[in-house]
């Protein structure tokens, strides 16, 4: 237990790239949970006969875009991978530098920060076009009448991007461990503290 | 020998790289039709699109950005640097791609939900230009990736085969 402990809070810099992983594993996992439980329906008259008015019910739902699923997908692989790395972390503290862990632990953030600002990007796009419509293409805008859902929307966007700028750091700072490999838990690699 | 042959090949990788991203950046200035129908005469362009003004300046980035490295000389400190921001050109690179691509597959195939006609049936050799620039874009992307693992390798030691 004194052990697990050590590995967790030796070096300052290691407490902040964990507290860096939890921050972008709960924007990302907050993202995906937003974006996937994203549906509002509406009824609208679309005519009259005669005098009474025709309603029609329509649903707008996250997985009619498949920008959108893509989302959901993406920030869900990347908090799943924030996970791994924050136990890793946590609990692999005497093996950090045993084989080839932290080359792939930088390989890995590299291949997540492209996936997650794909995803967000992607999406941002999609919600522009939703917000504005488009004109040229004759696409009206939905966001006038699904107001809930593009607000809803809009948040899972944000979190998302906190956690691009997130994962962007986490990234750098696992490259740069790799050029300075004695920066972190350095302590357990000591016999001496073992209780 | 076998450093000069490593230094040839990211030489190589990045003109190439430079090459695609150029190329998927003219293919998508260039592309615009004109079609009517309905006695409606409309022009499709790249600027019509957002998403697609993105890709343009992304890729316009990222192919400036190439052509400078490409003179960096080999003894310099710069290529620490180079590091960082080659991933940043590659999140450049793939968010536009992936922008472009989801709005193109609303034009290709509409939104029946949100009541969005395709629009490829009326511009067909605009949506040919578009699919081409797209394809480039990912080209480019596939190698700046090879590009990152590269200049990883040739200045990180990854391997940790020097014990410092």
């Amino acid at each position: 237990m004194a052990k697990l402990a050590l590995a967790a809070t030796s070096g300052k810099s290691c407490k902040i790239l964990l507290g860096l992983r939890l921050l972008a594993f709960s924007a990302t996992l907050s993202a995906a949970i937003v974006m996937g439980l994203n549906k509002e329906t509406e009824t609208f008259v679309v005519g009259k006969v005669g005098n009474t008015p025709i309603k029609a019910t329509f649903t707008a739902k996250f997985d009619h875009t498949p920008a959108f699923v893509f989302f959901v997908v993406a920030n869900a692989m990347v908090s799943f991978h924030n996970l791994l790395m924050i136990a890793l972390q946590i609990f692999g503290g005497e093996m950090e530098f045993t084989g080839f862990r932290l080359l792939s632990v930088a390989i890995l953030d590299m291949l997540n920060v492209t996936l997650i600002s794909a995803a967000a990007n992607a999406a941002a796009f999609m919600a522009e076009v939703g917000k504005n419509g488009n004109k040229h293409a004759r696409w009206d805008k939905i966001c006038d009448r699904f107001a809930t859902y593009c607000d809803h929307g809009a948040g899972a966007l944000i979190a998302a991007f906190a956690g691009v700028i997130l994962m962007l750091i986490i990234s750098a700072a696992s490259i740069s461990r790799l050029v300075q490999p004695n920066k972190c838990c350095s302590t357990t690699a000591s016999p001496s503290v073992v209780p | 020998m076998v450093k000069l042959t490593k230094r040839i090949g990211g030489l190589v990788l990045r003109l190439a790289a430079f090459g695609a991203a150029l190329a998927a950046l003219i293919v998508m200035i260039t592309s615009r039709e004109r079609a009517s129908f309905f006695a409606v005469s409309l022009e499709a362009k790249y600027t019509d699109m957002a998403a697609f003004k993105y890709f343009v300046i992304a890729n316009a980035v990222v192919s400036v950005y190439s052509f400078l490295v490409l003179f960096l000389p080999k003894e310099s400190l710069l290529w620490k640097f180079v590091v960082v921001l080659d991933l940043v050109m590659t999140m450049l690179l793939t968010s536009s791609l992936s922008a472009a691509l989801a709005v193109a597959q609303v034009g290709k195939k509409g939104n029946a939900n949100a009541g969005w006609l395709p629009i490829c049936g009326q511009v067909p050799k605009f949506c040919d230009q578009i699919t081409g620039a797209l394809i480039a874009g990912f080209v480019a992307l596939v190698l700046y990736v090879l590009l990152l693992l590269y200049s990883l390798h040739s200045v990180v030691d990854p391997f940790l085969l020097q014990k410092s």
